[in-house]
C-alpha cells in the first residue's frame, strides 16, 4: 500500500484537504471513542451475564423470550452444537426471508404494488442478508414492498448481526475458559445480543434520524404536480413519485449492524435515508460504533484491557491512512472536466473535486471518509457512488474488503477475524525464536492454525476464482457497464464485496442477472460460514486446553511490536493476494488518469 | 438438530413480532409525535411552506428537474426514464475515465453557453450527476453563477435573486458538518412568489 501511495503520490501533493476536513474528523472521532468504550464495556458485561443493573428491564424481556424458546438457561453448547445453531438460524431466516419476496404481491403492506421478487434475485437478497451482507441487486423503492422491507430486511438486519456478536462472544469464551467441553449457549448469546445492544441503539439512533427527515411513514407513494411544467402547465402535467416507507427504522439498523442493505436503491445518498450533514455523522457513527465497542468488550473479557486497545491500534493504524487518502484522491478534480475548463478547485462556494456521483450536502470529505467507513466495517451502505470515484479513491475502498473484513469489520466477525490473523502473528513470531506459541494464555496449535488459515484464505480465493469465473463467461461480461480497466474492476469490486460480506457495490455492473445472482451468492455464503465454522471449531479446541502461565519467553500481545506485526500480517496477506488483481483494475486506471490529468494541465 | 431448528424456528417468529413490527411501529409512533412533517417526507407547498399531501408542490429534501432560464437549475440527474425520478434513485455510475462523463457535462454546457451570462469555469457540481439522482442541493458557486442568468430573464435586479438564493443557503451545520449548499427547489418557489 505504501508502494502505490509512493507512486502516485506526487499528483496527490496538489491538492490540499480543507481544514474543515480535519475538524469533522477529529469531531467525528473523539465522539466515537466517547461512545464506543463505555459501550464495549456495557456489551462485556452482557455476554458475560453480568447485566447492569439500569437494564434490568432488558433483562426481563431477553428471559421471557428465551423462555418462549424453550431454552433452558445453563444449557451449555459444545462446538459442534453451536455450529449447528448457527447454521440452522442462518437456514431458517434464509427460507423466510426468501418466502416473503416471493408472495409479497399476496400480503398486505404493499401500497406500490410490487410484484413477487424473481427467484434468482430472491435467492441472492436473502442470502444477503442473512450473511450480514446487504449487497443489495434490486432497487429497493421498486421492487420491495413495505411488508417485506420490515419483516424480511429490516428482521434480518438484526438476527444476522446478533449471530456475528454471539459467534464472537462464542469465541472469546474460548479463550477464558480452561479444560472447558462447551463455548456457550448460542440462542442467549444471539437474544442478549438483540435485546440488549441492537434493539436499544437503533431506538435511539432511528427517532433523532426522522427528525433530519429521515422519513418514517406507511402510506403510498405521494404524487406531486412538479413546479416547472412544461409549456406552461398547459398540456400534460408532470408528476413526481415521492416514495416513503419506514426508512428511519431500518436504517438505524442497517448501519449500527454493519448490515447496509438501504430502502432505497441510491442508499444513504438518497435524501431519505441521509438528509442533512448531521444525520452523515450520526450513520457515519453508527457504521463504526459496535466494531469499534467491540475491540474494548474483547479486552474486558479476556480480563486485560490492554488487548482490547492492541488490536483497536491495529484497525486505526490502517484505517486512518487509508480514510485520509481517499479525501485527497476525491479532492483532485476529473481530467475530462479539467479539459473543458470547468472549476473544480475546493473555495468557500463549492467543495469542488471529483463531483460525479456525489451529494453536495456531503462535498469531498464526507462521501470520502464515509466510503472508507464503510468498507473498513463491513457496512456497505454508500453515501456516494463509489463506481464514480477517482482510481485511487476507488481502489482503497476495494483494498479494505479485500483485508479481510477485519479493519472493524463486521459486527463481532471484524474481531474474531482480526483475532484469526493475531493468530498467525504469533505462530509467525513462535517460528522465528523457536518457541511454541502462545495468545491470551492457550497455547496455538496445528489445528488452530489451519482453522485461521482457512478462514482467512477461502475469501480470498474465492475472490479471485469468482472474478476469474465472471470475466471468462458472456454472463460475467454482459453485466460490466464502464469501458476499459474500470470494467475489470467494476467486477472485481463484486467480487470482494460478495465474499467479504461487505455488501457495496461499484454500481454500474448490472449485477441482477441469474448469473451474478448465483455467483455472488456463494461467495457470500462462502465469506459468512467459511470464516464463522472454522472460529466456532478454534473456540471449542482453545476451550478445552489448560491455561498456561505467562513465562520470561511469552510473546507479550499488547505491545506496540505485536500491533505492527499484525498489521503486518493483515497487509502482507492481502497484498500478496490481491496485488495483481489490483493492478489490472484500478492502479492501470489510476496511471491513465494521471496522464490524462498532466495532459488536461492539471499540473505546471 | 431437531431441537436446534425448532428453537430457531420460534425465535425468528418472535423476533419478527419484535424487530419487525413492534421496533419499526413504535419508531413510527414516536417520529409523528416528534417530527411529523420530516417524518412524512418534508413535503412543501407552492410558497415554500410545509405542508400535508394536498398542497404540495414537493419534498423540499427531494430535488425537481429545472430547464428554463428563469429558473435555478439543481445537479444532473441520471435517474431513468426521466430526470429527478423521485420513484428510482441513483447514480450515473460513470467511472473517473469514462467518454460519457465528459460528454453529458458538454450538454450542460452548451445549454449554459445559451443562456450564461459570463465566461469563466462552471462550477464542477453544475456538470455533473449526483449520487440520488434527487439531489436537491446546488453548491453556493454554481448558484452564484446562474444568478444574472435568471435576473435577466425574470427582468429583476441580480440583487433580488441573490437575496432569495442567500435565504435558501445553509452553512456547514453548527458550523462545522456537511458543505454550504442552496435549496433549489425553495429558491425557486420563492423566485415564483415574487412574480
Amino acid at each position: 500500500m505504501t508502494a502505490v501511495a509512493a507512486v502516485i503520490g506526487g499528483p496527490l501533493a496538489i491538492v490540499t484537504p480543507p481544514a474543515a476536513a480535519l475538524v469533522q474528523l477529529a469531531l467525528g472521532g473523539g465522539l466515537l471513542m466517547a461512545a464506543a468504550v463505555p459501550l464495549g464495556r456495557f456489551m462485556a458485561a452482557v455476554y458475560a451475564g453480568r447485566s447492569p443493573r439500569f437494564a434490568r428491564p432488558l433483562l426481563f424481556l431477553e428471559r421471557t423470550i428465551l423462555r418462549a424458546c424453550g431454552v433452558e438457561a445453563g444449557d451449555e453448547m459444545t462446538w459442534q452444537r453451536y455450529a449447528t445453531a448457527t447454521v440452522m438460524l442462518s437456514a431458517v431466516g434464509f427460507a423466510i426471508a426468501y418466502g416473503l419476496q416471493r408472495l409479497q404481491h399476496l400480503l398486505p403492506l404493499n401500497p406500490g404494488g410490487a410484484a413477487a421478487v424473481a427467484p434468482d434475485l430472491a435467492f441472492n437478497t436473502a442470502v444477503s442478508f442473512v450473511t450480514n451482507t446487504n449487497w443489495q441487486g434490486y432497487a429497493g423503492e421498486v421492487a420491495m414492498s413495505q411488508g417485506t422491507q420490515m419483516l424480511a430486511l429490516t428482521v434480518q438486519n438484526f438476527v444476522s448481526a446478533a449471530v456475528g456478536m454471539a459467534v464472537f462472544a462464542a469465541f472469546v469464551r474460548g479463550f477464558t475458559r480452561a479444560s472447558s467441553q462447551t463455548i456457550g449457549n448460542f440462542w442467549v448469546d444471539v437474544v442478549r445480543g438483540t435485546v440488549h445492544v441492537l434493539l436499544p441503539l437503533a431506538t435511539l439512533v432511528a427517532v433523532p434520524l426522522t427528525s433530519q427527515g429521515v422519513v418514517q411513514s406507511f402510506g403510498p407513494a405521494r404524487e406531486v404536480n412538479v413546479v416547472e411544467q412544461p409549456d406552461g402547465g398547459s398540456g400534460q402535467r408532470l408528476t413526481q413519485r415521492i416514495v416513503v416507507g419506514p426508512v428511519a427504522s431500518q436504517v438505524a439498523i442497517k448501519q449500527l449492524g454493519t448490515n447496509g442493505g438501504g430502502y432505497y436503491n441510491a442508499n444513504s445518498a438518497h435524501p431519505f435515508e441521509n438528509p442533512t450533514p448531521l444525520s452523515n455523522l450520526l450513520e457515519l457513527l453508527a457504521i463504526l460504533l459496535i466494531p469499534t465497542a467491540i475491540c474494548f468488550t474483547f479486552g474486558e473479557l479476556v480480563g486485560d484491557r490492554r488487548q482490547g486497545w492492541a488490536l483497536f491500534a491495529a484497525m486505526a493504524a490502517i484505517f486512518l491512512p487509508l480514510a485520509a487518502l481517499v479525501v485527497l484522491a476525491e479532492q483532485r478534480p476529473s481530467p475530462q472536466l479539467l479539459a473543458l475548463g470547468i472549476d473544480a478547485a475546493a473555495g468557500p462556494g463549492q467543495a469542488g473535486g471529483t463531483m460525479e456521483g456525489k451529494e453536495v450536502r456531503f462535498g469531498i470529505v464526507n462521501s470520502a471518509v464515509w466510503a472508507a467507513a464503510t468498507t473498513a466495517a463491513s457496512n456497505g451502505s454508500v453515501n456516494a457512488m463509489h463506481d464514480s470515484f477517482t482510481p485511487l479513491g476507488g481502489l482503497v475502498p476495494m483494498l479494505l474488503m479485500q483485508l479481510g473484513e477485519v479493519v472493524f469489520g463486521g459486527v463481532g466477525s471484524g474481531l474474531y477475524g482480526l483475532v484469526l490473523f493475531a493468530l498467525v502473528a504469533v505462530f509467525l513470531a513462535g517460528l522465528m525464536v523457536g518457541r511454541t506459541p502462545e495468545y491470551l494464555g492457550k497455547k496455538i496449535g496445528g489445528f488452530e492454525i489451519k482453522m485461521a488459515v482457512i478462514a482467512i484464505l477461502l475469501p480470498c480465493v474465492t475472490v479471485l476464482v469468482g472474478t476469474a469465473i465472471a470475466l471468462q463467461t458472456s454472463a460475467g461480461r454482459a453485466g460490466i457497464a464502464n469501458p476499459g480497466a474500470h470494467g475489470f474492476s467494476e467486477v472485481l469490486y463484486a467480487l470482494s464485496s460478495a465474499s467479504n460480506n461487505n455488501g457495496s457495490g461499484f454500481a454500474g455492473l448490472a449485477a441482477s442477472s441469474p448469473f451474478y445472482n448465483g455467483l455472488l451468492g456463494a461467495a457470500m455464503m462462502i465469506g459468512r460460514f467459511w470464516v464463522m465454522l472454522p472460529v466456532i471449531a478454534i473456540a471449542g479446541s482453545l476451550a478445552a486446553k489448560k491455561h498456561v502461565p505467562a513465562g520470561p519467553g511469552t510473546l507479550p500481545t499488547h505491545t506496540p511490536l505485536f500491533v505492527a506485526m499484525v498489521v503486518a500480517v493483515v497487509l502482507i496477506v492481502g497484498a500478496l493476494s490481491f496485488f495483481p488483481a489490483l493492478a489490472l483494475g484500478p492502479i492501470v486506471e489510476e496511471l491513465e488518469f494521471v496522464s490524462a490529468a498532466r495532459a488536461a494541465g492539471a499540473r505546471p | 438438530m431437531v431441537r436446534e431448528l425448532n428453537t430457531a424456528v420460534r425465535l425468528l417468529a418472535i423476533l419478527t413480532l419484535l424487530t419487525g413490527v413492534a421496533y419499526p411501529l413504535a419508531v413510527t409512533a414516536a417520529a409523528r409525535l416528534l417530527f411529523p412533517a420530516a417524518a412524512e417526507g418534508s413535503l412543501v407547498d407552492a410558497v415554500g411552506q410545509p405542508t400535508t399531501q394536498a398542497a404540495a408542490v414537493g419534498s423540499a429534501l427531494i430535488g425537481q428537474e429545472f430547464t428554463a432560464d428563469r429558473y435555478l437549475w439543481g445537479r444532473l440527474s441520471a435517474t431513468a426514464p426521466q430526470p429527478y425520478n423521485a420513484a428510482a434513485s441513483g447514480g450515473s455510475n460513470l467511472g473517473p475515465l469514462n467518454p460519457a462523463v465528459a460528454e453529458t457535462a458538454q450538454r450542460r454546457l452548451a445549454a449554459l453557453g445559451a443562456s450564461a451570462p459570463r465566461a469563466g469555469g462552471v462550477p464542477v457540481d453544475l456538470v455533473t450527476a449526483s449520487a440520488s439522482g434527487l439531489d436537491p442541493h446546488i453548491s453556493p458557486a454554481a448558484a452564484e453563477f446562474q444568478v444574472p442568468r435568471i435576473a435577466a430573464a425574470r427582468g429583476i435586479a441580480p440583487d433580488a435573486v441573490r437575496t432569495i438564493v442567500a435565504r435558501h443557503t445553509s452553512g456547514r451545520q453548527f458550523g462545522l458538518l456537511g458543505e454550504p449548499r442552496v435549496n433549489v427547489l425553495l429558491v425557486n418557489l420563492a423566485l415564483d412568489a415574487v412574480r
